[in-house]
């Protein structure tokens, strides 16, 4: 029993979270690689154009809740989800075409672009703020759980409780959605294909009459239903802040870089090795090894490191990465 | 029309203010092995990038097929018949064989499989690794991807720029027979070489360059049995 | 065509005239007082403060950028870093505190170095796969060590008095100490991230100087038993003397009726120009400096490091180490601007650094400025922060003027009310047109 109890306390206070916050994650770091492998630099407004496109997605929400549309119980913001991707889009297609592109033609330096990137972040930003502000915002009008702790009790008669909120299972399985279309058209389309030749070998896909443009419209156009799919999950399950989303940057860069920068599964295997080891490093301990070890009764609450610092645990497993293997795990284009 | 297939004459250009090449002409008729030997800097690459209209002429005109394409890009000039294998990065190493054909027949809109299966038939040895990587092949063997991927657009002209570069000799060998086999279909080849005197060998009409101008014109034969080839370029 | 622009924009005449201009723009709010003005020497006179503090930051970041082509995107947090060294050197000793727990946590810190250092010698030192266990168990057993000195020695200190002061306290030392210390602090911090992402891709520097600028903001925040987090110290001394001592001492009072100003309002302006007059010398000191710096054999070679890094390389010159070299003295000069601020402010209130104020506002500084160009980099800040002040109090004027034709309504209040962040946007619009129409900034380099 008391291993169940344990089991149940591990699923609860770290399996599902980390789960939620690596689908999350996986979602930016895709948006970053995809971006990285094609214009071939990190793109710093990522988290400001999370957080744009999650606002545009709450305006909408406002908009629909009060012409009483809904799709309750899911959360109004899965409908608006779709509009709120196209607008994000619009600007990011039209980002690229006033600042962008110009670099990319000059072939500029990578870190000529991130700069310009910068500039994009703080527009991104003001625009954030005008729209909605810098206040918490909850958007989540659906059903909170899909179990709750005390049904989950009831049902299983253990004492320690599991807790299934409704927007952990919509990250999942939306999660699970977008990946599988993307690699489906990246795989299996004619303009996917072009996609990685183009990140694979440019002058060769140039060579190969595959057009630039295109490319990089739609890579834009990708990463911003990425993004703005990410940002809205990432809203659901905690709420909005504007600055939350630029915290949220260093983790994804880092899922993106254990990866392999330019490497799309690599991005999702990082958004959950970067989750995963940010929960267990910052999870009390305690109380599972109060279930697994009854005789030991330890003084602290075994927790490796306190949750002001999760952050720190994305910026170790980079430097560890940056160490020992700078092409990341599934070996991107780092060079 | 007594013009030959292609027909390359006069070019005169570089890439800064100096001229790289001086007066230089090459000519391929249908069906012809054409191969572009030298010293090294003589040009040769840049001349066959002339030709592709990868260097910006400042003289000199370029016609295919009787038609005048000196003005045009390189990638308008592949939809005009043109197929060029660069000597390095001429391959997607994390797609697979299959894709990186495909890839080569992305401007066509008709059904490529024929071609491919043409391809596949041309090299073998790629065609049973269909489903790998094409990064993961030996060198030799993404040689042939290389020129598979060039040949999926059904060029009347295939260039090549050093396709035995850092391959073995047996590879070599090999190569160059599937090199005279793709010309007995009809398609005019030219070509870059370091490794000069095998390359004579099987090359219909050599052309010896020296600073970027053309020194010696002639028959593979000939010029291999030319005792001043012999003695200044290939080493005896 | 835009050539020609910049090199007009290199004649001699350019700099100065832009200085002028500026000048005129702190006259201006020093003398006038109108919807753009505030026409107060004392509002002026901070700005001022903060914007010579801007210029050091900026020639930090300019260091990097300008002559190492390095992207530290971490700047906020070499400016924290540098903001504890006033904290630790100056304030007074809190009682209690060294008895508390202050050498078991010295205690601690070293048995951290030392874990790292010693699991570095078990990587190089041993052969795999001994190493890579050897590693493992050390950072464990260190770890470990490290947690049971560390955690009751904190809990110690922190319950120490807790509401006015739970921290290690400072060592009573002259303020102007903890300038150069605040100095090292960051270069140390630099030497780490420094050792680690140089010599990779240009953006991995960027990206881990994101992170360590995060941590080391977090732990000015989180690190209660460092600099009271976010509880704040106050109370910092000051180099200059104090307004109310002035405001006592008739000799002052006296002079200041001379000059037609109150007690209150001269003391204000003594102090401001007490600060600017410090200020502006260690920026002349530091542009001095990297001036004779730039014109030495080493000088040389760092440009020619950063105009072509291959050509260096394939000469022989040690591309890496320049760049760690280059990045350290860099991250020193944005810590004892971090420093100089916590002193120009008394105050250590972590809550405050944000990366958009502190890292991305120094970069539109030094690009607007002129990159590469230290007077550039000066001019850049100076104005920038400027414009950043002003445009919080132009912001909600100009949107009112905009909206004069909207209907009163929700939407009007709405963008009025929202207009203090327009200078977000307007950052980002000037940084980008900087960067595009003018890469070499207002004073390129020469």
């Amino acid at each position: 029993m008391d291993i169940l109890n344990a089991l149940v306390t591990l699923l609860n206070f770290v399996v599902i979270p980390a789960a939620a916050y690596g689908a999350q994650l996986a979602l930016g770091a895709l948006g970053v690689t995809l971006i990285y492998g094609i214009l071939r630099f990190s793109n710093f407004a990522h988290g400001d154009t999370m957080a744009f496109g999650t606002a545009i997605c709450i305006l909408l929400v406002w908009a629909l809740q009060a012409a009483g549309i809904g799709i309750a119980p899911l959360p109004t913001a899965l409908l608006a989800l779709p509009a709120a991707i196209a607008l994000t889009a619009l600007l990011m297609v039209a980002t690229d075409r006033a600042v962008y592109r110009f670099y990319r033609r000059q072939r500029s330096a990578p870190i000529i672009m991130v700069m310009a990137s910068v500039g994009v972040m703080f527009m991104m930003n003001g625009l954030t703020r005008l729209l909605i502000g810098v206040n918490e915002i909850r958007f989540d009008d659906g059903a909170r759980f899909v179990v709750s702790v005390a049904e989950f009790r009831a049902w299983t008669g253990l004492s320690e409780g599991l807790a299934l909120r409704q927007s952990q299972v919509i990250t999942l399985v939306v999660t699970a959605l977008a990946c599988w279309a993307l690699f489906w058209f990246l795989n299996r389309t004619r303009s996917g294909k072009a996609m990685r030749a183009y990140s694979d070998n440019e002058d060769l896909a140039l060579l190969s009459g595959i057009d630039p443009d295109r490319v990089v419209r739609i890579t834009w156009i990708i990463a911003a239903a990425l993004v703005t799919t990410a940002g809205v999950l990432y809203g659901l399950d905690k709420s909005f802040r504007a600055f939350n989303y630029f915290q949220i940057l260093l983790p994804i860069f880092a899922a993106a870089i254990v990866g392999g920068l330019g490497n799309p599964l690599g991005a999702v295997a990082g958004g959950f090795i970067v989750a995963f080891s940010e929960v267990a490093v910052t999870y009390p301990w305690r109380k599972i090894a109060g279930y697994l070890l009854p005789d030991w009764q330890p003084a602290g609450l075994l927790q490796l490191l306190s949750t002001e610092y999760k952050f720190a645990v994305s910026f170790v497993i980079l430097i560890v990465v940056l160490l020992f293997r700078p092409t990341g795990l599934f070996r991107g284009k780092s060079f | 029309m007594n013009q030959p297939y292609l027909s390359a004459t006069g070019m005169r250009g570089g890439y800064g203010k100096a001229d790289i090449l001086n007066d230089c002409t090459i000519t391929v008729e249908k069906g012809q092995i054409a191969v572009i030997v030298g010293p090294n800097g003589a040009g040769k690459s840049t001349a066959m990038k002339a030709v592709f209209g990868m260097l910006p002429l400042r003289e000199g005109r370029v016609t295919l097929a009787g038609e005048d394409i000196t003005a045009l890009s390189p990638q308008d000039r592949v939809g005009k018949g043109m197929g060029f294998v660069p000597q390095t990065n001429n391959i997607f190493p994390s797609m697979t064989v299959q894709e990186n054909l495909e890839m080569g027949a992305f401007t066509r809109q008709d059904d490529f499989r024929e071609t491919l299966q043409q391809v596949y038939d041309l090299f073998p040895a790629v065609a049973m690794k269909r489903r790998q990587r094409a990064g993961e092949l030996s060198g030799g063997q993404r040689q042939q991807v290389a020129v598979g991927r060039a040949l999926m657009t059904r060029p009347s002209l295939l260039m090549l720029d050093e396709p035995t570069a850092g391959v073995s000799p047996i590879v070599m060998d090999e190569l160059f027979d599937r090199i005279i086999e793709i010309a007995r279909t009809g398609i005019s080849i030219l070509m870059v070489e370091q490794n000069a005197r095998q390359a004579l060998e099987i090359a219909d009409i050599g052309y010896v360059l020296v600073q970027g101008a053309n020194r010696f014109t002639d028959s593979g034969a000939a010029l291999l049995a030319d005792p001043e080839v012999r003695r200044t370029f290939l080493g005896g | 065509m835009s050539g020609n622009r910049q090199q007009d924009a290199s004649s001699i005449w350019r700099a100065p005239l832009l200085f002028a201009v500026l000048a005129a723009l702190f006259v201006l709010e020093g003398t006038v007082r109108n919807s753009m003005f505030s026409g107060s020497w004392n509002s002026s006179l901070a700005i001022l403060n903060m914007g010579l503090i801007s210029a050091v930051m900026a020639l930090g970041v300019n260091m990097q950028w300008g002559y190492g082509g390095l992207f530290n995107a971490g700047v906020v947090g070499f400016i924290a870093i540098g903001g504890l060294a006033p904290v630790l050197i100056s304030t007074q000793p809190v009682p209690g505190a060294w008895e508390a727990g202050t050498p078991r946590l010295i205690l601690a810190l070293l048995a951290a170095a030392g874990t790292l250092a010693l699991a570095s010698i078990a990587w190089k030192r041993l052969t795999r796969p001994w190493n890579a266990l050897a590693l493992v168990a050390v950072l464990i057993l260190g770890f470990v060590l490290y947690r049971n000195i560390f955690d009751p020695a904190v809990a110690a200190i922190e319950a120490n008095n807790s509401a006015a002061a739970g921290n290690i306290g400072g060592l009573g030392l002259p303020v102007l100490l903890s300038w150069p210390v605040g100095a090292i602090f960051a270069a140390a911090a630099a030497w780490c991230v420094g050792k680690v992402a140089l010599g990779l891709r240009s953006d991995y520097l960027a990206i881990a100087t994101l992170g360590i600028g995060e941590i080391i903001v977090a732990v000015a925040r989180n690190e209660e038993w460092l600099a009271r987090g976010v509880k704040n110290v106050t109370g910092i001394p000051r180099p200059v003397p104090y307004e109310i001592n002035l405001q006592q001492d008739p000799d002052f009072v006296a002079r200041a009726a001379e000059w037609g100003l109150s007690a209150a309002n001269a003391s204000g302006i003594w102090v401001k120009l007490c600060y600017a007059g410090l200020f502006a010398l260690v920026l002349l000191a530091l542009i001095g400096l990297s001036q004779l710096a730039l014109k030495s054999p080493w000088g040389r070679m760092m440009r020619a490091i950063r105009d072509n890094e291959t050509a260096a390389a394939a000469m022989g010159k040690d591309v890496t180490r320049r760049h760690l070299q280059i990045f350290i003295i860099g991250s020193a000069v944005i810590g004892l601007a971090g420093a100089m601020m916590i002193t120009l402010d008394g105050l250590m209130a972590p809550a405050g650094y944000a990366p958009l104020r502190y890292t991305f506002l120094i970069w539109v500084m030094v690009i607007v400025g002129g990159s590469g160009n230290n007077w550039g980099a000066v001019l850049g800040a100076i104005l920038i922060w400027f414009l950043w002040i002003k445009a919080e109090a132009w912001g909600p004027a100009l949107m009112g003027l905009v909206t004069a034709f909207l209907p009163a309504g929700g939407l009007r209040s709405h963008l009025i009310e929202s207009a203090p962040h327009m200078r977000f946007l307007a950052m980002g619009v000037v940084l980008l047109l900087v960067l595009r129409f003018a890469p070499r900034g207002l004073v390129p380099e020469r």
